[in-house]
């Protein structure tokens, strides 16, 4: 287990900020088109993190034109820039699952007094 | 150059590629490895050298044959043995160290071992049948069904897929492509899974 620990510990990125479930984050991601590299990035709720050390992913839900939108990433990821925490949210959950069958009013989510 | 190592399979994890992709891969834990005897074909019909596996834990006590094959080439004994084709015209003289460095990133390997053992199992998890419905009446649960037709061909055809020993078994995966080599840990990261359970052995051959 250690060896696996070890060897995956290179690629373990430290410059993530802290972000947890009810946060809202602007993930910044590295897109290859042919040749050219640009980055796009993608603003919501964190909805969860799931996993542990390299394979850790978290999911971020945003409405796209009244559409929801979910997108899970690989946490350690190189192609992600950068990740900015917007805004710090109070939640009692680790996932937040149950958002996705609330609308405006109801899905909103208290901010909390913790500093980043 | 021998063309395979033995290794223990360390257990599975995923690495980032420069696109930044998650490849799974396993890592294995592949040598060193020690030449103990050069099969020609002379004297053996055939060109291979057998290797064994040299671990950190060396053998305990081994019993007489095997004591006699590795005082015969000089060696310490070790647990796991086995053949390795060589690269023709290449020579391997019992002692010579088989390590990690023989293989190269995006190299194509054969990889076997013995599978996880699942004991004796019906043909729904050992073949994949559907079985019958749970509820209403149906009374035909995970059953295998019929077996074959009566008076005409009056026997069941060798290699109808029945109940029986699942796993523990010899289980080769081929091709399987090299991601990563470390040598200076011995590890090999091979894409995808390799058969058997953690700590259990695998024998891994370079395609050519």
């Amino acid at each position: 287990m250690d060896i696996l620990r070890e060897v995956t510990q290179q690629q373990l990125r430290t410059d993530i900020p802290d972000f947890r479930p009810g946060d809202n984050v602007k993930v910044y991601v590295r897109l290859k088109e042919g040749s050219k590299e640009r980055i796009q990035a993608f603003e919501g709720l964190v909805i969860g993190r799931k996993h542990g050390g390299i394979a850790e992913t978290f999911t971020v839900r945003k409405i796209s034109s009244g559409i929801g939108v979910e997108r899970t990433f690989p946490l350690h990821s190189p192609s992600i820039a950068k990740i900015e925490v917007t805004r710090r949210g109070r939640v009692r959950r680790a996932k937040l699952y149950y958002i996705r069958d609330l609308r405006g009013k109801a899905a909103r989510i208290r901010e909390a007094a913790r500093k980043s | 150059m021998v063309k395979g190592i033995l290794g223990k399979k360390i257990g599975m994890t995923q690495i980032f590629d420069e696109d930044g992709r998650v490849i799974p891969v396993t890592v294995v834990q592949a040598g060193p490895c020690v030449v103990v005897q050069r099969k020609t074909s002379e004297s053996d019909g055939y060109e291979a050298a057998q290797i064994g596996l040299v671990e950190s834990r060396p053998m305990r006590k081994a019993n007489r044959p095997r004591s006699g094959h590795f005082a015969k080439a000089g060696i310490p004994p070790t647990r796991y043995l086995a053949e390795v084709p060589l690269e023709a015209g290449d020579e391997a003289a019992p002692g010579d160290a088989v390590l990690v460095e023989i293989f190269q990133e995006n190299d194509t390997v054969h990889v076997n071992g013995i599978s996880k053992g699942r004991g004796f199992q019906g043909v729904i998890k050992r073949h994949g049948f559907g079985g019958g419905r749970a509820t209403h009446g149906s009374m035909f649960h995970r059953a295998p069904g019929s077996i074959g037709q009566a008076a005409y061909p009056a026997k069941v055809f060798a290699g109808q897929k029945m109940p029986g020993q699942m796993g523990n078994k010899r289980v080769t995966v081929k091709n399987v492509r090299v991601v990563k080599v470390d040598p200076e840990r011995n590890l090999l990261f091979l894409k995808g899974g390799v058969p058997g359970a953690r700590n259990s052995y695998v024998r891994i051959v370079k395609v050519s």
